[in-house]
C-alpha cells in the first residue's frame, strides 16, 4: 500500500447511552463508506458475537478501517473504533478512548442526556478527544431535537448547534456526519522515525495465529520481523505479520506508522502477555517511556460454578482455560463445595461479565451450570494482623480470629425524572446507600449521587432502578474504595445441613430481611418430600428466620384411567421434567436453580 | 393358528346431566345426536374390525358417560355391530356402565338380551344427602331398586363404583356406605376418592377453599377431609372388604375371587385393546391412538373413505415407553410387576434397569420386594405418582 498521508486519517470512537444508537450509526457510516454494500451488511456489523447482537451491547472493542471520499475531493481513512458500552468495561473503554483522537457522541433526541451518556463523554474529554455530537432517532414521534442540543451545551458544554440531526435506523443525514469527522476530529500526529510506542486496546486469540493485538501506533513504526517488547508485563516476541481492519477480516500490509490504527501477530499463545493499556516497543530501539494510564484490571464480581453434571469437570476447566486465552481479566481457581461438588471460583468485572461468561459456557461450550450467589472481594483484618482477601464466603475464619472487614464501595451517578427522586432515594438508602448530592440537570431531571456498597448492586440493582423508576432511570458508577462495616456470614441450613454453596456475606442490619426472604424462596424451589424439611438461616449459632417445605401431599386414590396410558404417561413425565437438575443434599433434593435463587431477592 | 386376545372399548359420551366433579369426555345432547352417533360408531366398528380379523374378543366394555342414556334398541344395534364383526368369545366379558337414575326393569332386560352381561353401577354413595351433593341425578331407592331387578334379569356380575374422600364426609359416612354395599354382596367394588379435576366446576369451589386453609383459615363447612382422614378412610375400606372376602387387586378395586374386571386388568397387563367412539383409546401392537374429541368433528368424518381422519394422537410406543408403562401400570396393581415377566418382555433384568431406584424407593419404604414379585407398600400407594415418577428417569 502506498504511503499515507497522516493529515487524511481519522481515528475515532462513538459514545452514547445504551440505546441511542451507537451500533446503527457504526453500521451507517460503514455502509455509506461503501466497504459493505447493503447485501452484505448484517445488522451491526461491529458486533461480533451472537451475543452482543442479541443483548444489544458490546461486549468487546472492535476496529474497522474505511475510505471516505469527502466533499473536498480527498479521501480520507477512518479508524472506526468501537468501544464496550457497559460499566463492567470501563477500563476498556478508557483504552479504547486513548486509542483515538476523536468521538462522536450520539444523543437519543427524545431521550436526551442520560446518566452513561455524561460519564462517556466525560470519559472521552478526560483523554483529550475532540467530541461532536450527533442527534439521533429524529424521526421518532417524541423526537425533540432543538431541546436535547441546548441539553447538551448547557449540560455538557460542548457547541451542539450544528450538530447533525439524524436517523442512523432510516439512513437519514449520515453524509453530514461523514464530512464533520472530516473537520471536526483531528488528524492524528507522532514522528514515523521515533521509537516505537503503541497502545494496545484489544487483543484477539486465534488458534492459527495466536495473539492478534489490536494497537494504535504513536509514535515510530511496527512491521514484519520487529523484536516487540510489551512495557508492562515485560513479554517479547517477534512480529510475524502487521495489517488493519477490513470488515470482519484481517487485511496484512507492509507496516504500520505513527497515528494508525491496526494489528500485529507475533505467534504470543496467551492474551495474558498483551494486557489491554500495555505500551508495545522496539526491544532493540525502545521509547523512554510507556503510555500512561496502564493497570492491571482486577475482577470485583465472585461466584462459584460449578458443572451440573459432575462428570463435566475437566470439561468446564477446558472451556474457562479458552475463554482466558480471550479474556484477561476472567480469572478462575478450582474449588470444592459439599453441596457441589468439583468446580471453579471464578472472578469477573461486573454481573454482566459474569453473565457473558455463563452463557458463553452454556452455549458455545454446551455446558449446563449451577452458579452460587455472586460476592466482592472483602478484606477480612484478622486479630493477629493477617489480612484476607475473602471472594469465598466458606473460607471466612472464625468470628473470634476477625478483628474488622472492609467491604468495597462505589459512587454511583443515577439520572432520574422528577417524580421518581423519591423511589430512587429510598432505594439506594434500603441499599445502605450514603447521599453525596442531587443537582438538577433541566427543570425536570436530576442527577443524584451516592456511595454505595458493591454488594448491594451487583444482584438486581440495575432491575430495582428500572421498576421504581418505571424504566426512566439511568445509571453509571465507579470503584471507591475499601470502608469498614459490620458484616456477617449467613448460613442456610436445610432439614438441619449447612449448604456451603447457599452461605454468603451480608451486612449486619439486612441480615434478617435477607435471611427471611432466603428461606422463603427456598421454600418455593425446593420439592415436597416423603418428610418435612426445615429451612433455617443463621447467623453463628443464631437462627434468624425459618421456612418449612411440608412433607409430600397424598396422591388422590383416583378411578383407573381407563385406557387412556398417554395422558397418564404425560402427567408424569411432566413430574420427571421437574426431578431433572437435582442435587442430593443429606437426604434432601434441592433442583440446581435454587442455589441461584438468592440473586432475585427483591421484593417487586 | 394361534388367536390373539382383543379387548375392545366403545364410549358413549352422553349423559343426562354433567356432574360438578367429572372432567370425562361426557355431555348432554338431543336424541337426534345420540342416534346420528351410534350409526357413526357401528360405521367405524365395521370399518376397524377389517384388521382384526385374526383376534378374539374376550372383553367388551361400554363406558362413558352414560351408555345407559341409550335405548335398548340402540344398544342392541351397537351389540349386533360386534357380533357381526368381530369374533366374540362364547363367554366374554361385556361390562355396561349405567347410572342407577337411568335404567328400569324393561331396559335392563333388554340389555341383557343384547349380551351384555356384567354392570358396572356408577353409585358413588349409599347416602342421598351425598347424591345430592354430587349433583346424582339418582337417589339410594333408585339403586336398590335396579340392582334387585338387575339380578332378576339374570345379571350375575355386577359392579358398583363408590367414593370416598366427599366434601364434609367422615369415616362414619364411609362405613355406612360400605356396609350397605356389602350387604348386596355385589361381585365387584371400585371405591376411589373424589379427584378435584381442573375445568370442573367443583374444582373453583374446592381450589378457592384450599387457598384460604394454607392461609391459615378456619376449617369450613363443606370442606374436603384432611389427606389424614382420607387414607383412613381408604385403609379401612380395604380392611372392611378383605373381611367380606373381596381381593384388593388394584390400588382402587376389589373383587371376589375370579371376578377381577379382565377389560381392566388389560390397560394394567399392556394387552392389546380397541377403542371405538368419540376419545376412545387404543393400544394394538407397539402403537397407542386416540380418537378425536369434538362430536361434531366425530360425526362428520367420512370413516369408509378415510379412517385415519378420525384418529386425533398417535405415539409409537418405543423399547423405553413400553418399560415405562410396563411399571407404572404394573404397579398400579397389589401385587405389583414380576421381574420374570419383565425379562421375559424385554429381555432385560429388571434389577440392572432399575437398582438405584429400586433400592432408593424400598430404603424410603415405598416399595416392598417378596420372590418375583415388586411392589408398592401402603406408604408406597399413598404417593404412587410420586414413585412412578422415579422410575420414569432412569432410561
Amino acid at each position: 500500500m502506498a504511503h499515507i498521508d497522516q493529515s487524511k486519517i481519522r481515528n475515532f470512537c462513538i459514545v452514547a447511552h445504551i440505546d441511542h444508537g451507537k451500533s446503527t450509526l457504526a453500521d451507517r457510516i460503514i455502509e455509506k463508506t461503501g466497504l459493505l454494500t447493503s447485501r452484505e451488511m448484517q445488522s451491526q456489523v461491529l458486533d461480533n458475537m451472537d451475543l452482543e447482537r442479541e443483548r444489544g451491547i458490546t461486549i468487546k472493542a472492535q476496529a474497522v478501517r474505511i475510505v471516505y471520499k469527502a466533499e473536498d475531493g480527498e479521501e480520507y481513512i477512518f479508524n472506526l473504533i468501537d468501544t464496550p458500552g457497559h460499566v463492567d468495561f470501563n477500563y476498556e473503554v478508557s483504552r479504547s478512548l486513548a486509542a483515538c483522537d476523536g468521538a462522536i457522541l450520539v444523543v437519543d433526541a427524545a431521550q436526551g442526556i442520560e446518566a452513561q451518556t455524561l460519564a462517556n463523554v466525560y470519559l472521552a474529554l478526560d483523554h483529550n478527544l475532540d467530541v461532536f455530537p450527533v442527534i439521533n432517532k429524529i424521526d421518532l414521534p417524541s423526537a425533540e431535537p432543538q431541546r436535547v442540543i441546548d441539553e447538551i451545551e448547557d449540560v455538557i458544554g460542548i457547541e451542539a448547534q450544528d450538530a447533525p440531526q439524524i436517523s442512523a435506523k432510516a439512513g437519514i443525514n449520515i453524509e453530514q456526519v461523514l464530512e464533520q469527522i472530516v473537520s471536526k476530529i483531528p488528524a492524528p500526529q507522532g514522528d514515523p522515525e521515533a521509537p516505537l510506542k503503541a497502545l494496545i486496546f484489544d487483543s484477539l486469540y486465534d488458534a492459527y495465529k495466536g495473539v492478534i493485538v489490536f494497537c494504535r501506533i504513536k509514535e515510530g513504526t511496527v512491521k514484519k520481523g520487529t523484536q516487540v517488547l510489551m512495557m508492562a508485563t515485560k513479554a517479547t516476541a517477534e512480529v510475524v505479520e502487521v495489517g488493519y481492519f477490513g470488515a470482519g477480516q484481517f487485511i496484512p500490509c507492509e507496516e504500520l506508522s505513527a497515528g494508525m490504527v491496526g494489528y500485529f501477530t507475533a505467534s504470543i499463545k496467551n492474551v495474558k502477555d498483551t494486557r489491554v493499556g500495555d505500551t508495545v516497543t522496539d526491544k532493540n530501539n525502545p521509547c523512554a517511556e510507556p503510555l500512561p494510564g496502564y493497570k492491571k484490571v482486577n475482577p470485583m464480581v465472585f461466584c462459584g460454578l460449578y458443572p451440573a453434571d459432575g462428570a463435566k469437570y475437566p470439561d468446564l476447566r477446558d472451556a474457562l482455560e479458552k475463554l482466558q486465552l480471550n479474556d484477561a481479566s476472567l480469572q478462575f481457581e478450582a474449588e470444592t463445595s459439599i453441596a457441589l461438588g468439583f468446580g471453579f471460583r471464578c472472578g469477573f468485572l461486573g454481573l454482566l461479565h459474569l453473565e457473558i461468561i455463563q452463557e458463553r459456557l452454556e452455549r458455545e461450550y454446551n455446558l449446563d451450570l449451577v452458579t452460587t450467589a455472586p460476592g466482592v472481594i472483602y478484606k477480612v483484618h484478622k486479630t493477629n494482623g493477617d489480612v484476607i482477601e475473602l471472594t469465598n464466603p466458606s473460607n471466612l475464619p472464625d468470628p473470634s480470629e476477625i478483628d474488622y472487614m472492609e467491604e468495597p464501595f462505589v459512587t454511583a451517578e443515577i439520572m432520574v425524572t422528577k417524580e421518581f427522586i423519591g423511589q430512587i432515594m429510598d432505594l439506594c438508602q434500603e441499599r445502605r446507600g450514603i447521599y453525596i448530592s442531587m443537582e438538577y440537570i433541566e427543570e425536570t431531571r436530576a442527577l443524584i449521587k451516592y456511595e454505595l456498597p458493591l454488594n448491594e448492586i451487583i444482584y438486581d440493582f440495575f432491575d430495582a432502578l428500572k421498576s421504581r423508576s418505571k424504566g426512566y432511570a439511568s445509571f453509571d458508577y465507579e470503584m471507591k474504595g475499601y470502608v469498614q462495616s459490620s458484616l456477617v456470614k449467613l448460613d442456610i441450613l436445610i432439614n438441619k445441613e449447612e449448604v456451603d454453596a447457599l452461605s454468603f456475606i451480608v451486612h449486619e442490619s439486612t441480615a434478617y430481611e435477607r435471611g427471611r426472604k432466603m428461606c422463603e424462596k427456598l421454600k418455593e424451589e425446593i420439592p415436597r418430600h416423603l418428610f418435612e424439611i426445615p429451612i433455617q438461616a443463621a447467623v453463628g449459632n443464631k437462627v434468624i428466620a425459618r421456612e418449612t417445605v411440608k412433607a409430600m401431599r397424598k396422591d388422590v386414590l383416583a378411578k383407573c384411567y381407563g385406557g387412556d396410558i398417554t395422558r397418564k404417561k404425560k402427567l408424569l413425565e411432566k413430574q420427571k421434567e421437574g426431578k431433572k437438575r437435582m442435587r442430593q443434599v443429606g437426604n434432601v433434593e434441592i433442583p440446581q436453580k435454587a442455589f441461584m435463587s438468592v440473586l432475585k431477592l427483591d421484593d417487586k | 393358528m394361534i388367536s390373539k386376545k382383543l379387548g375392545l372399548y366403545i364410549h358413549i359420551p352422553f349423559c343426562i346431566r354433567k356432574c360438578g366433579y367429572c372432567d370425562f369426555l361426557s355431555f348432554t345432547a338431543s336424541d337426534q345426536v345420540k342416534e346420528q352417533y351410534v350409526q357413526q360408531l357401528i360405521r367405524e366398528l365395521q370399518v376397524r374390525s377389517a384388521a382384526f380379523k385374526d383376534y378374539f374378543l374376550d372383553t367388551v366394555f361400554l363406558g362413558g358417560g352414560t351408555p345407559s342414556v341409550l335405548e335398548g334398541r340402540q344398544i342392541a344395534e351397537i351389540m349386533e355391530a360386534v357380533q357381526g364383526n368381530f369374533k366374540l368369545e362364547r363367554n366374554a366379558e361385556i361390562t355396561m356402565e349405567m347410572n342407577p337414575g337411568t335404567v328400569n326393569e324393561e331396559k335392563l332386560i333388554a340389555y341383557r338380551k343384547a349380551g351384555i352381561n356384567r354392570i358396572s353401577f356408577g353409585v358413588q354413595s349409599m347416602q342421598n344427602k351425598e347424591l345430592e351433593l354430587l349433583g346424582r341425578i339418582h337417589t339410594v331407592e333408585d339403586f336398590l331398586q335396579n340392582y334387585k331387578a338387575a339380578r332378576k334379569a339374570g345379571f350375575s356380575n355386577i359392579n358398583m363404583d363408590l367414593m370416598s374422600a366427599l366434601p364434609n364426609q367422615t369415616l362414619k359416612d364411609v362405613k355406612k356406605n360400605l356396609t350397605e354395599a356389602a350387604k348386596l354382596s355385589p361381585e365387584h367394588l371400585s371405591c376411589y376418592g373424589l379427584m378435584i379435576e381442573e375445568d370442573t366446576p367443583f374444582y373453583q369451589v374446592y381450589e378457592e377453599q384450599e387457598l384460604r386453609r394454607q392461609a391459615g383459615e378456619e376449617r369450613q363447612e363443606d370442606a374436603l377431609p384432611t389427606e389424614q382422614s382420607e387414607r383412613e378412610m381408604y385403609q379401612w375400606i380395604s380392611d372392611f372388604l378383605e373381611e367380606q372376602g373381596y381381593v384388593h387387586y388394584e390400588i382402587s378395586n376389589y373383587a371376589k375371587p375370579g371376578m377381577e374386571c379382565k377389560h381392566n386388568l388389560k390397560y394394567w397387563e399392556q394387552k392389546e385393546y380397541l377403542g371405538a367412539g368419540l376419545g376412545a383409546a387404543s393400544f394394538v401392537g407397539d402403537i397407542r391412538w386416540s380418537n378425536l374429541r369434538t362430536m361434531e368433528e366425530y360425526l362428520q368424518a367420512d370413516i369408509e373413505q378415510e379412517p385415519e381422519k378420525l384418529v386425533e394422537e398417535r405415539e409409537v410406543v418405543n423399547e423405553i415407553s413400553a418399560i415405562e408403562e410396563f411399571m407404572f401400570l404394573g404397579l398400579r396393581t397389589i401385587q405389583g410387576i414380576s421381574k420374570t415377566e419383565f425379562y421375559q418382555s424385554f429381555g432385560k433384568e429388571y434389577m440392572q434397569v432399575y437398582q438405584t431406584v429400586h433400592h432408593k424407593m424400598i430404603s424410603q419404604g415405598l416399595l416392598e420386594e417378596e420372590g418375583d414379585r415388586v411392589r408398592l407398600t401402603k406408604q408406597g400407594i399413598d404417593v404412587s405418582n410420586y414413585v412412578m415418577g422415579e422410575f420414569m428417569q432412569v432410561l
